[in-house]
């Protein structure tokens, strides 16, 4: 499938890279363009030559999307770092493009929660942690190593 | 009327002044710590500090009873949450937003978001107003119903200077509602002669626009 990841930080750059080893065609949007670094990072060859690619800027600016390949994903992941332009994009996925998987990344468990309600697909790292947390405080799980 | 603002740069502090002597509860939010201590200097207690778009922060201010919410903070991301989450989630009738670049309107739009202001825009159709020779000005756009209100100058040598408004043959969907001449104005009959120089004003189902102006625009006319 054709996945199109926007945000390319350490959450992004990470999905990018499996789903890339796993096969699948993958496009990344990033502002920044020295934020490829983190793509190229603990590879054997450029993440382009591997044959990811990448584009250069604003997540809400329409065509940068469309250059991102946006008509063609099949998967869309928001994770830059800011949970309320995530919230804004993945919905425009959804209803503008009708990507039927959209997954977003949103720190705030209070919107996290809300906008799941909705109808996206929200992982929310900080409620992730307080549950593990939680967990390991009460001794239902024995934490080894590091669970990210 | 209880009106929460979110925001409290130049357009939300002014705004809760404004609204605040016409005998409206306002509540102010803002995320800068030295904004906020700025504006509390004058608006005191009716100005509460946090982020805007945190749900807590929201509640905390009463959204739930609020009449109206204006989010007017620099970040068009969070003014379209905001709004969405007011009307969405707390049920608040009715919501501004601003859109601070224009071409965000469109996302505004998709996520059900109106009125969202952008003056950007508001000024870009002024200049277009005001110079004439900008060509066709957008006086009133019905969306929803599907109607648009232009104004255009005849251009010399038009294919419409000189005809009578019955003889524009113009598309069905389209009609010549005012001409503007030596400046006054008037309500056309078929009989009416459009002369080059004059300002006309049309109502013209959407789509329609291309074919209504090349009646009007000089034979070779330059690009705009």
């Amino acid at each position: 499938m054709f996945v199109l990841v926007v945000g390319c930080g350490r959450v992004g750059s990470a999905i990018a890279k499996s789903m890339l080893a796993e096969g699948h065609e993958v496009s990344v949007l990033d502002e920044n363009p020295e934020a490829i670094a983190l793509l190229n990072r603990g590879l054997d060859q450029s993440w382009e030559d591997l044959g990811g690619s990448y584009t250069v800027g604003t997540a809400l600016e329409i065509d940068a999307l469309l250059a991102a390949g946006i008509e063609q994903a099949d998967a869309f992941v928001a994770s830059t770092d800011g949970d309320n332009t995530n919230l804004v994009i993945a919905q425009i996925a959804q209803r503008r493009f009708d990507i039927e998987r959209v997954v977003v990344r949103v720190l705030d468990p209070g919107r996290a929660k809300w906008y799941a309600q909705q109808g996206l697909q929200i992982v929310c790292p900080t409620q992730t942690a307080i549950e593990l947390l939680e967990a390991a405080v009460r001794g239902d799980v024995a934490v080894e190593g590091v669970i990210s | 009327m209880y009106i929460l603002i979110v925001g409290a740069g130049k357009v939300g502090w002014n705004l809760a002044r404004e609204l605040g002597e016409k005998a409206n509860e306002v509540i102010v939010i803002e995320s800068s710590r030295r904004r906020y201590e700025v504006v509390e200097e004058e608006l005191e207690h009716s100005i509460q500090y946090g982020d805007g778009t945190e749900l807590w922060v929201l509640e905390r201010a009463g959204i739930e009873r609020a009449d109206l919410v204006i989010a007017v903070t620099g970040d068009d991301e969070d003014n379209m949450l905001i709004c969405q989450m007011a009307r969405e989630k707390y049920g608040v009738e009715r919501v501004v937003s601003r859109c601070n670049n224009p071409r965000n309107l469109q996302h505004f739009e998709l996520l059900g978001v109106k009125p969202a202001v952008s003056a950007t825009d508001l000024i870009l159709r002024l200049i277009e107003h005001e110079v004439p020779k900008y060509g066709l000005v957008h006086l009133l756009d019905l969306k929803e119903e599907r109607l648009e209100i232009i104004e255009m100058e005849v251009a010399e040598g038009a294919e419409a200077d000189g005809r009578m408004v019955r003889d524009l043959n113009l598309p069905d969907g389209s009609l010549v509602i005012s001409i503007l001449r030596d400046g006054g104005g008037f309500v056309p009959t078929g009989d009416s002669v459009v002369h080059s120089g004059d300002e006309v004003l049309l109502v013209l189902d959407i789509g329609l626009e291309e074919s209504v102006t090349e009646r009007f625009a000089g034979r070779a006319a330059p690009a705009a």
